[in-house]
C-alpha cells in the first residue's frame, strides 16, 4: 500500500478555462510540502479540485490518497476518507453552532447506530480550543458568522484538529493573520505533524514557512509545478520574486 | 356558412351561507361568571353574527385560501376521554425548570402545578380568575379593538372563551422560569377557545409558553385563541406560542396583541410546525417612550400546510423601538403568507423599527408570499423592511460536505440553523433547547416521508 498523497498529471478547468495543466506532485506521509506561486497560477484551484467543488471540472489525471482514487469519491466521502482542506475563505453557516457543526462532522464518521459521546466530545473540543487560544464562547456561536479573519482561520485549524485527517491541505491559512495568530495557528499544525500524516501548505508568503518548516517547496506556475527544492527555495522566492523562474523556463 | 355560437346562460349558484356555529359555543353553562362577563359573551355572539365571513376583496385576507375557513356545524369540544395520558405527554421533555405548568384539554383544565411561582404572582385558569379576581381581569380583558382581519374570529372567541390562563405579576415581581401551558384539542368538527392574558406591572418580568397539540394524530378541530399582553413601566414579558397540532385537519387561529408601556419590553414568538391551516395575527403597540417590542417567528411547513401571518408594529410614542424577524422553511406544496406593516404614528419621533421575513424554499412547488409595508408619519425615524426568498446556498452545503457531512444531513442542518436564528433570539437556554428539539423532531418526520 502506498503511503502518500499523489497528484498525477492533473488537468482541471473552470468555466471552460484550463487552469491546471498537468500538475504532478507527491507528498509522502510524515512530510510537509509547500506550494508557492504567483496569483493566478492555480494554487486555490488545486485545493478546490481536491475537495471536490462542483465548479471545477477534472479533465485528466488522478489524485491518490494512499490507494484511494480521491476524484471518484463524493465531496463528503473524501473528508471521511481522511482528506482535509482548510479553506482560504471559510463559509458562514447562520444559526448552526460551531459545536453542533463539529459534532455532526464527527457523527458522520461513526457507524450507524453509534452516537458521539457528548461529554468526551466537549472535553476534547475545549482542550483543543485552549491550544488555539479560542474563547469558549465560540462553541455556541454560529459557524464563522461575525468571526474576524483570524478567528475563521483558527476555526479551520480547530476543525482539522478535531477531524484528524491523514492528509491536510491548508489554502493560504496565513493570509489575514497577525503574527501572534500566525504563531498559534502554526503551533496547532506543528503539533499535528506526525509520521502518519502529510501536509500541503499553499501560501503566498515565505513568512508562514518560518513557523511551519516544510520538507519540500514547490513553485506553481501556469498550472504546473515548475521547480521544487528545499526550504531555502522559499527564501529565494521571497528575495527575488517569481520572475527569475519564469525566465528560466523560457526556451533559450 | 356561418356558425352561430350562443353563449351558455350563466347559472349563478349562490354561495352557501356559512354557518360556523349554530349555537353559542359555550363549553358549559357557567353560572358563576360575573354579569359583565356574560354580557360581553352575548354581545360578542351578536357581533359574530353581524360580521361577514372574510372574502377575497378584503385586503387583510389577500393570498389566503378562503376555502380553509369554510366551517359548518362546529361545536365546542367534549371532555377528553383520557386526561391522564395527555398530562403525561405534556410532561415529557418539558423544560426542567418552570414557574408553573397548566394543562388544558378541550377547553377544560386537567392539571396544574404552581410550585415555583414568585410571591404575589397570580396565575389562574381564566374561569377561576373571573371568580376570584373579576375586576382585575375585567380591566384588561379583550380591551384591544383593532384586529388585522380576524374580527369575526375575535368576536367568536369573546362569545365562547373560558379556558386558558390569567397571569398577573404585580410591581417588581420577577420570575426567570417560564409558565408552561398546554392546550390539547380533539374531536370531529370540534372547537376550543384558549385565552391567554398576561399583565406585568412596573418592573415585573414574566415568561409564558403556550403549547398547542392535538389529542390524536388526526383531528378535525378549530382553535380560536387570543393572547393579550400588557407590560407596564419597565415591565418585561416573553410569550411563546408553540403550535404542533395535527397536520391532518386541525386549524388554528391565534390573535395576539401586545401593549408595551414606558421602558417596557415585550418579546413574542410564534412557532408553527403542525396544523393544516394557521392564521396568526399579531399587533404590537408601543404606547409610551422607551417601549420595545420584538416579534419572532419560525415556521416549518410541508405537505399542503398553509401558514398565514399578519402583523402590525404600531409606534405610538417617541423613542420607541421594535424588531420583527420571521423565518419560513417550506417544503412540498406548502404555502406561507406574511403581511406586515410598520406604522409610525404622528408624533412618534425618534423611532427605530425593523422588519425582516426570510423564506427558505425547499421545493419548487412551495409558495412564500410576502407583503411588507411601511407607513411613517413622524420625523427622525429609522425604519427598514426586507423580505427574501431563496434556496439553501450551494456553498454552505459544500462547506459542510467538505467536513464529511452527507449532503442530505447538510441540508437538514442548514435548514434547522435557518429556523434556529429566530429561536436563538429568545431568552432562557432550556426553553430554547425545548423549542429547538420540537423543530428537529418535525424535520426527522419530514425525512421519513422522503
Amino acid at each position: 500500500m502506498s503511503q502518500s498523497l499523489k497528484i498525477d498529471n492533473l488537468h482541471a478547468t473552470v468555466d471552460g478555462n484550463e487552469i491546471l495543466k498537468g500538475l504532478t506532485l507527491e507528498i509522502p506521509k510524515g512530510q510537509v510540502h509547500a506550494i508557492m506561486g504567483p496569483n493566478g497560477s492555480g494554487k486555490s484551484t488545486l485545493a478546490k479540485v481536491m475537495a471536490g467543488h462542483e465548479d471545477y471540472v477534472v479533465t485528466d489525471g488522478t489524485v491518490l490518497l494512499d490507494d484511494i482514487n480521491l476524484l471518484e469519491l463524493e465531496i463528503d466521502e473524501r473528508s471521511r476518507a481522511g482528506f482535509f482542506l482548510a479553506f482560504q475563505y471559510p463559509h458562514e453557516i447562520p444559526g448552526v453552532s460551531n459545536a453542533n457543526f463539529l459534532r455532526a462532522a464527527r457523527q458522520a464518521r461513526l457507524p450507524k447506530g453509534e452516537e458521539v459521546d457528548a461529554v468526551a466530545f466537549y472535553k476534547e473540543m475545549y482542550l483543543k480550543m485552549d491550544e488555539l487560544g479560542m474563547d469558549r464562547k465560540f462553541t455556541g456561536r454560529s459557524v464563522n458568522e461575525g468571526f474576524s479573519g483570524g478567528e475563521k482561520k483558527r476555526n479551520e485549524i480547530l476543525q482539522m484538529m478535531m477531524l484528524e485527517p491523514t492528509y491536510a491541505v491548508l489554502d493560504e491559512t496565513d493570509s489575514g493573520l497577525d503574527i501572534d495568530a500566525l504563531r498559534i495557528v502554526a503551533a496547532g499544525v506543528n503539533a499535528m505533524r506526525s509520521p502518519e500524516r502529510g501536509f500541503l501548505v499553499i501560501t503566498h508568503y515565505q513568512r508562514l514557512l518560518d513557523y511551519i518548516v516544510p520538507d519540500v517547496v514547490h513553485v506553481l506556475h501556469d498550472g504546473r509545478i515548475v521547480k521544487s527544492g528545499g526550504k531555502e527555495l522559499a527564501l529565494e522566492l521571497e528575495e527575488k520574486g517569481y520572475d527569475w523562474i519564469t525566465e528560466e523556463l523560457l526556451p533559450a | 356558412m356561418s356558425i352561430l355560437v350562443t353563449p351558455q346562460e350563466e347559472t349563478i349558484v349562490p354561495e352557501p351561507a356559512e354557518v360556523w356555529f349554530a349555537n353559542p359555543p359555550l363549553t358549559e353553562t357557567d353560572t358563576e361568571a360575573p354579569a359583565w362577563y356574560r354580557e360581553m359573551q352575548e354581545k360578542s355572539w351578536a357581533r359574530y353574527h353581524e360580521l361577514p365571513v372574510p372574502t377575497r376583496k378584503n385586503q387583510d385576507w389577500r393570498f389566503a385560501d378562503l376555502k380553509k375557513i369554510r366551517f359548518t356545524d362546529l361545536a365546542p369540544a367534549d371532555p377528553a376521554t383520557d386526561p391522564a395520558a395527555l398530562v403525561a405527554r405534556a410532561m415529557t421533555g418539558r423544560p426542567e425548570n418552570f414557574a408553573a405548568h397548566f394543562v388544558f384539554a378541550n377547553n377544560r383544565l386537567i392539571y396544574s402545578e404552581t410550585a415555583d411561582l414568585p410571591a404575589g404572582a397570580i396565575c389562574l385558569p381564566l374561569k377561576e380568575a373571573l371568580a376570584t379576581h373579576g375586576d382585575l381581569v375585567r380591566a384588561h380583558f379583550l380591551q384591544e379593538e383593532k384586529n388585522l382581519g380576524g374580527d369575526k374570529f375575535a368576536a367568536l372567541h369573546g362569545a365562547a372563551t373560558l379556558s386558558g390562563l390569567f397571569v398577573h405579576f404585580p410591581k417588581g415581581c420577577v420570575s426567570e422560569k417560564p409558565v408552561l401551558v398546554h392546550h390539547f384539542s380533539g374531536g370531529e368538527a370540534r372547537a376550543i377557545f384558549p385565552h391567554t392574558l398576561v399583565v406585568a406591572e412596573d418592573h415585573a418580568s414574566v415568561s409564558i409558553v403556550d403549547v398547542f397539540e392535538s389529542i390524536a394524530p388526526s383531528e378535525q378541530t378549530l382553535n380560536v385563541g387570543m393572547v393579550d399582553l400588557f407590560a407596564d413601566r419597565g415591565g418585561k414579558i416573553q410569550y411563546v406560542a408553540l403550535q404542533g397540532l395535527s397536520d391532518n385537519g386541525a386549524k388554528h387561529v391565534q390573535i395576539h396583541s401586545s401593549r408595551a408601556g414606558r421602558d417596557a419590553a415585550v418579546k413574542v414568538a410564534f412557532l408553527n410546525l403542525g396544523a393544516a391551516w394557521v392564521r396568526n395575527e399579531s399587533l404590537s403597540r408601543m404606547v409610551d417612550s422607551g417601549a420595545d417590542c420584538q416579534i419572532f417567528s419560525a415556521n416549518l411547513a410541508n405537505g399542503i400546510q398553509e401558514y398565514d401571518q399578519r402583523t402590525l408594529q404600531s409606534h405610538e410614542a417617541q423613542h420607541t423601538t421594535s424588531d420583527l424577524f420571521f423565518k419560513n422553511a417550506l417544503y412540498h406544496k406548502s404555502r406561507t403568507i406574511f403581511s406586515g406593516l410598520i406604522h409610525v404614528k404622528p408624533g412618534a419621533h425618534h423611532t427605530d423599527s425593523f422588519q425582516t421575513c426570510r423564506n427558505l424554499l425547499g421545493s419548487e412547488e412551495a409558495e412564500a408570499n410576502s407583503m411588507p409595508g411601511l407607513e411613517i408619519d413622524a420625523d427622525q425615524v429609522k425604519c427598514s423592511h426586507g423580505s427574501t426568498a431563496g434556496q439553501i446556498s450551494e456553498e454552505e452545503i459544500f462547506y459542510l460536505r467538505a467536513r464529511g457531512i452527507p449532503a442530505d444531513d447538510a441540508r437538514k442542518i442548514i435548514s434547522l440553523g435557518f429556523l434556529n436564528e429566530s429561536i436563538a433570539k429568545l431568552e432562557g437556554d432550556e426553553l430554547k433547547e425545548y423549542l429547538f428539539s420540537r423543530v428537529e423532531r418535525k424535520f426527522a418526520a419530514l425525512d421519513g416521508r422522503g
